[in-house]
């Protein structure tokens, strides 16, 4: 009682431009901006080692979004709070608008075009998705949480962008909402047995799950099992993706050196397969450090959220930091060959600006979070 | 407030719990990232390396440059020549369709050759090499050179490829070169190895032969490739070995002379060293030109070949099973003798077409309607009487004469398995005949076996093989056609076939009376001149039976159809004194061998005795040198 006292008297204080300024995490800072610096060095690798299409639109993404992050991080973490059901509504709205009046390329219907962007929504969604559950939850009664009307509630606060997003059709991003949002329900203390349940089911549930998979969602998982089923085909990709990475040795072949992708065997090298390229290039150090770099930014996301005064900005930030860490587990798994590829970008690695700006946004309330972190929101 | 705060702090206790859980969980993925890494880049590292520079190395093989054959003075006689070529890279050129078109009217392009070219163009990737033409004219070739300036991404190449100089000469020995099917491939491992596509290979005779010493080894360009195969830069080039030369034995004037003795008719010569064995020529008429299929032949050139009556595409002194006619009369002669069965008095009389020799109901006449007369051995050999040699094949038996034709050399490949094509002829006995045919031999077949007709098959250069084998006073020799064959000479090499020589000379003078005798059956051909002279024997291969109808009638060769005219033979060696050389000449449906065939080995002969000395010169390096 006495600690809530205290914090309660900081707060009143309000915070002057320098004092946030002083409150800021730098090395989370350093780790997006180092992290920047490495998807620009490796988005000028795929372009040929020259300056090209790619790295200039990746570069001013980057910029853009981080400007947009430290903007962010000034707003008061009760402002993200205040607007957790809005955007998420927002978010829907422009998901059913893609499915309305989306643009279709390579025969799903993902995008909407903003004439200077073309977002896709379902990006944008992984990070909503937090947001909203995270509000619901904050003032809830423990004893309220497992009572089935909020289980049902939140529920359908996850199917139905999901619902939007798989009939685009992209089962990979649906599957990444459902697991941002279950983080949050996770840490929001559902039961464990829930989990549980699930799990099972969902193991047992596999093989009719798989039956009414489209054709060329079966040959993802059968092509998983085994790549060198059709080499040239289906299983092309994950052959030539391990190659590149198990070429790459120690330390590498050294920068725009990659022979797998500047002979272009590499498949997607900007998008999803950049890690690839990555590590092909600067080895298995290089790799080792990449990993280093995202496993300080989840952790301090996560201390982020441990000092935070308010659950809901604890709440957003240990679920933002599973999400972002699944959505590279599953990207790195996919390229080295331990899952099905199911199409999920590096976060700020991978070339894509609706992937990036969700995360940004996402690194801009975690950062609002600790600027604010004795911010209590009623 | 209370109640709500220790919920608060119950939910907190929760949502740590919970992301000590989560922290744990999200390390042991980590941890297994890492290991993955760890496992693909330094464990596997080697296996992903070879796969990676698998992916990204492909290796260009160029055709090899094929050794050459020379003949027996070191004459090039299958050699290559610089093919002037178009090539076009379809990338490369900014606007194929006015190139093409252009191309089209220089080089004068039928439709159909046009056609051809554009439904290659659509076969192949764009960086791919397109062989607009694959032998142009100087002419042509230059003319393109000039409008270069027009053409862009036009590529004028000169590429090296077969040629036979002497052109139809050497068809049947050496046989030609075109391009390399799928059968060729497989079947042999040397070809495989250096394959590459339009590779040109031998598909008959020597260059068949001797495919994997004339082949060479490829030029080997690695070039760095793309995803799309397309060349990103050059990394190596090995320059690969040019195939071996290879000498024959062979002269090429006689050769060519025998070409031009036998132009317009079908038939064989081959004519031999009688002690080394060396041919000296072999030829095959009608014979076509080897260049023809070095490009691909075209249909009708094909065509004009294929279904000549005369059948160019058979090498007739290896592949032709003739009947041997009157020249197997040296042989039963010799056979005879040999066995006891006659002696040089042993006398028939021939009483001509009124008295023919009757057994069992069969008659079997002499060719001469008059009759010899009495004959004796070398009375009969000189006027090739029939009845005379019905006679000691009566008495001789089949058995004991195929014994000697076979020592001889018939009835066996001459060059064992150096041409795939070679027949082996045919010497018959009882026991061939009870396996072949199921029946008894009867004493008729042995009769007319006695002049070379019935079952018994020769071919050309075995009668070769025989006569030298008789003028070298009969000796075994193995014939050879390609010079310097390093194999150890077989212990038989030079063993005596007779078992008494004066047996041998007694045929000698035979043949020799046959030749330089008045009322000898060759005697108009012969030579005087001792330098020249020559001994043979002539023989006439009915080619189908000989009715009472046709001998009333006796019609002359040329008004007989030509299908159903006689095959001329005639044996013969030389010079008599100090023989060197022996040949056989076959000339199909050519009437008479002393008519038709006689005249021509007298020819030959001069050419053969004469370019003896330069022969033997030129193998001698000290008279080269000088």
């Amino acid at each position: 009682m006495y600690k809530m006292y205290q914090h309660t008297r900081l707060t009143n204080n309000t915070f002057g431009f320098f004092q946030k300024f002083r409150n800021f995490d730098y090395i989370l800072l350093a780790c997006i901006l180092a992290l920047g610096f490495i998807s620009l060095t490796t988005m000028y690798s795929t372009d040929g080692g020259k300056i090209l299409f790619h790295t200039k639109s990746h570069f001013t993404k980057l910029v853009v979004f981080t400007l947009m992050m430290l903007i962010f991080s000034f707003v008061n973490i009760k402002f993200w709070f205040s607007i957790g059901y809005l955007s998420y509504i927002l978010v829907v709205g422009l998901l059913i608008w893609t499915y309305l009046f989306g643009i279709t390329s390579s025969g799903s219907q993902r995008w909407i075009n903003l004439y200077f962007i073309n977002l896709q929504p379902s990006e944008l969604m992984k990070i909503f998705i937090i947001l909203c559950l995270a509000k619901y939850f904050h003032r809830m009664k423990l004893e309220n949480v497992n009572s089935i009307y909020t289980i049902l509630t939140s529920l359908i606060i996850i199917i139905l962008p999901m619902g939007l997003v798989i009939v685009q059709p992209d089962l990979g991003t649906a599957l990444l909402i459902a697991i941002s949002g279950i983080a949050v329900l996770w840490f929001a203390g559902i039961n464990h047995k829930y989990f549980i349940y699930t799990m099972l089911g969902f193991v047992i549930a596999l093989p009719f799950i798989i039956a009414f998979l489209k054709p060329y969602q079966k040959l993802r998982v059968l092509t998983f099992l085994n790549p060198d089923r059709d080499p040239l085909g289906a299983g092309y990709q994950i052959i030539q993706s391990k190659i590149a990475v198990g070429s790459g040795g120690i330390f590498g072949k050294g920068f725009l050196k990659g022979t797998q992708s500047y002979l272009e065997f590499l498949p997607e090298k900007h998008t999803d397969f950049i890690f690839t390229l990555f590590s092909e290039e600067f080895g298995f150090v290089g790799s080792a450090i990449l990993l280093i770099i995202y496993a300080v930014t989840i952790y301090r996301i996560v201390s982020v959220g441990a000092s935070s005064r308010s659950y809901f900005a604890k709440i957003f930030c240990y679920s933002f930091a599973a999400a972002i860490f699944v959505f590279i587990a599953i990207n790195m798994s996919m390229v080295l060959g331990l899952l099905p590829i199911v199409g999920s970008p590096l976060p700020i690695m991978s070339y894509g600006g609706s992937s990036m700006l969700a995360t940004m946004i996402g690194f801009g309330i975690v950062m609002s979070a600790k600027v604010h972190n004795q911010q209590s929101i009623a | 407030m209370i109640n709500s705060s220790s919920d608060n702090v119950k939910k907190l206790n929760l949502i740590n719990r919970r992301m000590f859980l989560t922290g744990s969980l999200k390390f042991l993925v980590m941890i297994g990232l890492v290991s993955r890494l760890f496992f693909l880049q330094v464990k596997e590292n080697k296996k992903y390396l070879t796969l990676s520079d698998k992916n990204r190395i492909r290796e260009w093989k160029l055709a090899p440059v094929r050794g050459e054959f020379e003949d027996y003075f070191g004459n090039v006689i299958a050699g290559n020549f610089e093919a002037y070529q178009l090539h076009i890279i379809p990338e490369e050129v900014e606007d194929f369709r006015y190139v093409i078109f252009r191309l089209k009217d220089l080089l004068e392009l039928s439709d159909k050759e046009f056609k051809k070219i554009l439904k290659r163009k659509n076969e192949i990737k764009p960086w791919e090499t397109l062989i607009v033409s694959d032998n142009l004219s100087w002419k042509k070739f230059s003319k393109i050179n000039n409008h270069l300036y027009d053409l862009n991404g036009v590529k004028p190449v000169i590429s090296i490829s077969r040629n036979y100089p002497f052109g139809e000469n050497f068809t049947h020995v050496l046989g030609y070169v075109s391009q390399a099917n799928e059968n060729d491939v497989e079947s042999n491992e040397r070809i495989k190895k250096n394959f590459v596509p339009g590779l040109k290979i031998g598909k008959v005779g020597l260059e068949k032969s001797f495919e994997n010493e004339l082949i060479g080894t490829n030029d080997i360009e690695r070039y760095e490739v793309n995803a799309y195969g397309r060349r990103i830069s050059q990394l190596e080039f090995q320059k690969g070995e040019k195939g071996q030369t290879v000498r024959l034995t062979l002269d090429t004037k006689v050769q060519q002379q025998c070409n031009e003795l036998l132009k317009d008719q079908a038939g064989s010569i081959c004519v031999m060293d009688i002690y080394t064995g060396e041919i000296i020529a072999m030829h095959s008429s009608p014979s076509f030109d080897p260049n023809l299929f070095v490009f691909g032949i075209s249909k009708d050139d094909w065509q004009i070949i294929r279904n000549d009556p005369m059948k160019p595409l058979v090498n007739k002194t290896l592949q032709g099973n003739y009947s041997p006619g009157s020249t197997i009369k040296p042989i039963v002669a010799l056979s005879a003798l040999e066995n006891g069965v006659i002696n040089t008095n042993f006398t028939v009389n021939c009483r001509g077409h009124k008295y023919p020799l009757e057994l069992y109901g069969q008659t079997y006449h002499c060719w001469k309607k008059e009759g010899h007369g009495f004959m004796n051995l070398r009375n009969a050999m000189k006027q090739s009487c029939d009845t005379y040699f019905y006679e000691v094949a009566r008495k001789l038996g089949v058995d004991k004469l195929s014994e000697t034709a076979k020592k001889f050399g018939l009835g066996e490949k001459v060059f064992g398995g150096l041409f795939d094509i070679e027949k082996s002829g045919l010497v018959p006995n009882t026991q061939w005949k009870k396996n072949a045919l199921g029946k008894g031999w009867l004493l008729g077949e042995t009769i007319i076996t006695g002049i070379g007709q019935g079952y018994i098959q020769t071919t050309p250069v075995q009668l070769c093989l025989m006569t030298a084998q008789i003028a070298n006073g009969g000796y075994k020799i193995y014939p050879k056609i390609v010079d310097g064959d390093k194999k150890i000479a077989p212990i038989d090499k030079f063993m005596p076939l007779y078992t008494n020589s004066k047996n041998i000379k007694i045929v000698q003078d035979a043949m020799f009376a046959s030749t330089n005798e008045v009322r000898g059956t060759s005697y108009k051909s012969r030579i005087n001149d001792l330098k020249y002279q020559f001994a043979g024997k002539t023989g006439t291969a009915q080619v189908k039976k000989i009715t009472e109808k046709d001998r009333e009638l006796d019609l002359k060769t040329f008004e007989i159809p030509y299908d159903e005219r006689d095959h001329a033979l005639y044996i013969a060696y030389g010079p008599y004194k100090n023989p060197r050389y022996a040949l056989s000449i076959i000339v199909e449906h050519g009437g008479s061998g002393s008519a038709t065939a006689a005249p021509m080995a007298k020819k030959l002969f001069k050419t053969v005795i004469d370019r003896h000395l330069l022969r033997s010169n030129t193998n001698d390096k000290k008279y080269l040198d000088v």
